[in-house]
């Protein structure tokens, strides 16, 4: 079909053709830069550093970027000052070099335009492109407001075009990771103690007795501190407890391990708290000083005994009672982990509830190893006028839905971008810095519709994401390693700065973010809100504000400020939390005013029917989502995903190791491509699994092309959680095809 | 003195940050590596248990490569390191068929590879790149002749075993179990 938007290859450009990147082609496809490892050991040709923080996932450890003679990035190392990473970063973290040597990143600014009655992209000047999109950008404000425009983002490059924004009058400014990834429990946690947990997350792993985990796969997720702090518990003796229908590599190092029949977590977490409570086993002194609604709490766990649970769960009522004991035993230095991608079953906030309420009753916030308080150190932004006052915001979007979403939820946005009844969509335009939409945003057909009724949409990414294919203009970003960003000054358990600043030029055409909003920001009368030649300038004059400067950064990387505030409750003092009361809430009124279960309340969800099985998805240690799917160093770790099958689902399907299999959802989602078939016991019987983030059919994207299946292709039933819009994605349930069903042809 | 390094699988989560150190510390091509990860799985759902394992070179004591190299590309550096003299190694692949482990890699370049327990790193004093990025802290490199060491000290106090002792090639990398 013909629409207004087709979805354009880039490689029809012949841009596909593998360029030369500096020194480093070389030797990314195999030739050593210098042989310096004979017999002899000799030392290599020095390396010049310089300080970084790493954009290949959201912990952002903070390292060093290592540069060879021939100016290329030779190995990137952590800052042994950083506490986010105490020197140590994860293998993509370790492998973001080939973020940068990757052959298949975007070098030019691309334009759609029809050629022979055929929509292509061509190659354009940077003043082309920044000014097409200034003009369009004019006109849309002319015509519907500057609220009509949407920015989607994820990652730092997110920052300044949320800048850009706000400047120009929009506040409509959303990020997959709160609807689609951690929005329920930043929100059920904040229904209860008044703030989220934050990122990084302030668990106070390292110092625990115990740890509880909710499906939660730290080791698998390579969130950096947390891993590193796991370790640390492990060598301290902490029990460590998780609930996963999968045997995870976490579940391999636990005292408890809860194969819990998937989406029933809540009622396990309901006879936690009954055992706590009923068992007398839960912290008196804290609940009493610092609780509200304990007595409602009580009465309504009443009948959530572990044998009520047993049925619902599958996991027997005696070790659900020593789980809790154990717990009970360690506290207050015990976390039941918040986890981070939440959005499982659309009662995710509920859900995050009842894990919060947990937390509550072992008395984990404010004590050593549970729930720290966090503290950083502010900077001030750096002056420019005030930010227009929108006529309104992503709240009207939601059309009276999500009451308690406290971001902008991806989804409306999606949703109010088509028109409807006759009437004019509210969104006009998309910007979109850093996020891969059609891989995050499990509503292709919406997000399809969605896309051709837009007036722009731009696209700024260092990759040609499948996103890409759908935007008018595409502006090449360089990678985190060849340009500034905004300090990073987040707050945990000591307070950081941590400067990236860009160690090699920008390669081929690709610009910074900042420059790019810069740019267009000029073009739109904008030039008060960008005062400045080069960002450095920015960041010079922001860490002057707090005692430091800009020289000072490039030489150490990341600075240490001193607490000024204890991270725990200090003996003989109260905390007040950051509810109106000050007090945690284990009955929420605010919930209860919303209309919405004030405590949580177990609903069954359904589950395969004969021949399907649940579909689960989650990370793999050297991927993040399909970010890395093309990093040469990344792919060589994991080129593909499998799916697991447990033996005795294989047997009857006749599957032999390592077979390819298409995959079919409950809605007749058939995926692109195979997947191999991975035989372990590790997982159950009515669920496989899946790492997210392959099979991507961007030829382009060279290395990950056709690379096992994409989860989200498969996710077509959305459970949306009415508290916050969080879409719910693990009501899916798959079955196998054995014989090619010409998907890949279609496409 | 006597180089050694000792693994505990309690900690590794398998994420081969090991292998991507090793990669860009020591150029090694693309496709090709020195040190790997292995993950085995044993018994039934729900009675699962994984061992998880980065290996590489044993610089055993008593090493078949070594002995088996034609040219004596194959030799020992201090310390009991064994490394392969890339200008003095014709290829012929003896060394990668003698060894138990399978640690070794014909380059693209012609020559024999594998871990050098990145001896020029021990030389100024710094611990080998795998061992020095793992974020579990999973591995401990060092001396088994000084008392003292770390590595002495673990090795003291837990259950270990080696890989394929049977081959009589007295390894040098020790599995904490």
């Amino acid at each position: 079909m013909k629409t207004r938007r087709d979805f354009i290859k880039i490689s029809a450009l012949g841009l596909g053709a593998t360029a030369a990147i500096g020194g480093t082609a070389k030797w990314v496809f195999g030739d050593p830069v210098a042989d310096f490892l004979g017999d002899t050991g000799d030392e290599p040709a020095p390396l010049k550093r310089f300080p970084t923080y790493c954009e290949v996932c959201f912990w952002k450890c903070a390292g060093w970027a290592h540069v060879n003679e021939k100016g290329s990035i030779q190995k990137i190392t952590g800052n042994n000052d950083d506490p986010q990473c105490n020197g140590r970063l994860c293998p993509r973290g370790t492998g973001g070099v080939g973020m940068f040597t990757d052959p298949d990143r975007l070098k030019k600014p691309l334009m759609r335009v029809i050629k022979d009655g055929k929509q292509t992209y061509r190659e354009a000047s940077w003043e082309e492109a920044l000014g097409f999109v200034a003009s369009k950008m004019k006109d849309i404000k002319a015509k519907y407001g500057p609220e009509s425009m949407a920015l989607f983002f994820h990652g730092s490059s997110g920052n300044h075009f949320s800048h850009l924004m706000k400047a120009y009058g929009t506040p409509n400014l959303a990020a997959p990771s709160f609807a689609q990834c951690r929005g329920p429990r930043d929100v059920g946690f904040d229904m209860t103690f008044g703030e989220s947990v934050s990122s990084p997350e302030v668990t106070d792993i390292r110092d625990t007795k115990c740890l509880v985990l909710i499906g939660s796969h730290i080791g698998e997720n390579m969130h950096n501190g947390q891993v590193q702090e796991m370790s640390a518990a492990i060598d301290n003796g902490a029990v460590i407890i998780t609930v996963d229908p999968r045997f995870s590599t976490a579940a391999s190092k636990s005292k408890f391990w809860l194969p819990i029949k998937p989406s029933t977590d809540l009622a396990l977490l309901l006879s936690w708290i009954h055992v706590l409570i009923y068992d007398e086993l839960y912290n008196k002194e804290y609940v009493t000083q610092y609780c509200e609604g304990f007595a409602e709490l009580k009465e309504h766990v009443k009948n959530f005994t572990p044998e009520w649970a047993y049925p619902i769960t599958t996991i027997k009522p005696d070790l659900i009672r020593s789980a809790a004991r154990e717990m009970a035993n360690a506290a207050p230095s015990a976390i039941v982990h918040p986890g981070r991608h939440a959005a499982w079953y659309g009662d995710d906030v509920q859900r995050t509830r009842a894990i919060a309420i947990l937390n509550a009753l072992l008395g984990s916030w404010g004590n050593r190893g549970g729930i720290f308080f966090k503290e950083g150190i502010k900077l001030p932004e750096f002056p420019h006028p005030a930010y227009p006052t929108p006529a309104w915001s992503w709240h009207e979007l939601n059309d009276g839905k999500y009451p308690l979403a406290n971001e902008a939820v991806t989804n409306s946005v999606v949703e109010s971008s088509i028109p409807a009844d006759g009437k004019e969509a509210k969104i006009k335009g998309w910007f979109i810095s850093g996020t891969n939409l059609i891989a995050s945003i499990p509503m292709k057909e919406k997000l399809v519709k969605a896309m051709d009724s837009l007036e722009l949409m731009v696209v700024v990414d260092t990759m040609p994401m499948e996103i890409t294919g759908y935007a008018d203009v595409v502006f090449p970003e360089c990678t985190y390693l060849e340009r500034y960003d905004d300090i990073r000054a987040t707050a945990h358990r000591e307070p950081t700065l941590a400067l990236r600043m860009p160690a090699v030029e920008p390669q081929y055409d690709s610009k910074p973010a900042w420059w790019i909003a810069k740019q267009i920001g000029e073009r739109l009368g904008l030039g008060d809100y960008f005062n400045y030649n080069d960002y450095s300038e920015v960041l010079d004059w922001q860490l002057k504000q707090v005692g430091s400067s800009l020289e000072e950064m490039k030489r150490i990387g990341v600075k240490k400020g001193t607490r000024k505030t204890s991270p725990y409750i200090e003996p003989g003092t109260v905390h007040a939390f950051n509810t109106e009361s000050g007090k945690i809430q284990l009955y929420s009124h605010e919930l209860a005013d919303a209309g919405f279960d004030a405590m949580p309340v177990y609903t069954p969800h359904p589950g395969p029917d004969e021949g399907f099985y649940r579909l689960i998805y989650g990370r793999a240690p050297m991927h993040t989502f399909s970010r890395t799917a093309n990093n040469p160093n990344l792919v060589a770790l994991m080129p593909e995903n499998s799916v697991w099958v447990n033996p005795q689902v294989a047997a009857i399907w006749g599957f032999k190791k390592n077979q390819y299999v298409w995959l079919k959802n409950q809605d007749g989602a058939v995926s692109r491509f195979p997947v191999k078939v991975r035989l372990t016991e590790r997982i159950r019987w009515d669920s496989v699994y899946i790492v997210h983030g392959f099979g991507h059919h961007h030829k382009p994207l060279h290395l990950a092309y056709g690379r096992g299946v994409n989860d989200t292709e498969l996710i077509t039933n959305i459970m949306t959680d009415p508290i916050m819009g969080g879409t719910g994605m693990r009501g899916n349930f798959v079955t196998f095809i054995t014989e090619d069903p010409g998907k890949e042809a279609e496409a | 003195m006597r180089y050694a390094m000792a693994i505990d699988t309690k900690k590794c989560v398998g994420c081969s940050d090991c292998v991507v150190a090793c990669q860009t510390e020591n150029n090694v091509p693309i496709g090709f590596c020195r040190d790997w990860v292995t993950e085995t799985v044993d018994g039934t759902y729900p009675n699962v248990t994984i061992e998880l394992r980065s290996e590489r070179c044993n610089h055993c004591d008593n090493a078949p490569c070594v002995r088996c190299c034609p040219t004596g590309a194959s030799h020992f550096e201090d310390g009991g390191i064994v490394l392969v003299t890339h200008e003095k190694c014709i290829g012929c692949g003896a060394c990668i068929e003698s060894c138990p482990y399978e640690a070794r890699y014909s380059h693209p370049d012609g020559y024999v590879d594998k871990c050098t327990f990145c001896i020029h790193r021990v030389r100024k004093g710094e611990d080998p790149a795998c061992v020095s990025v793992c974020p579990t802290h999973c591995m401990y490199f060092g001396d088994l002749d000084d008392p003292n060491s770390e590595i002495v000290n673990v090795l003291k106090n837990r259950k270990f075993k080696s890989l394929a002792p049977e081959a009589g090639t007295s390894p040098q990398i020790f599995y904490l179990v």
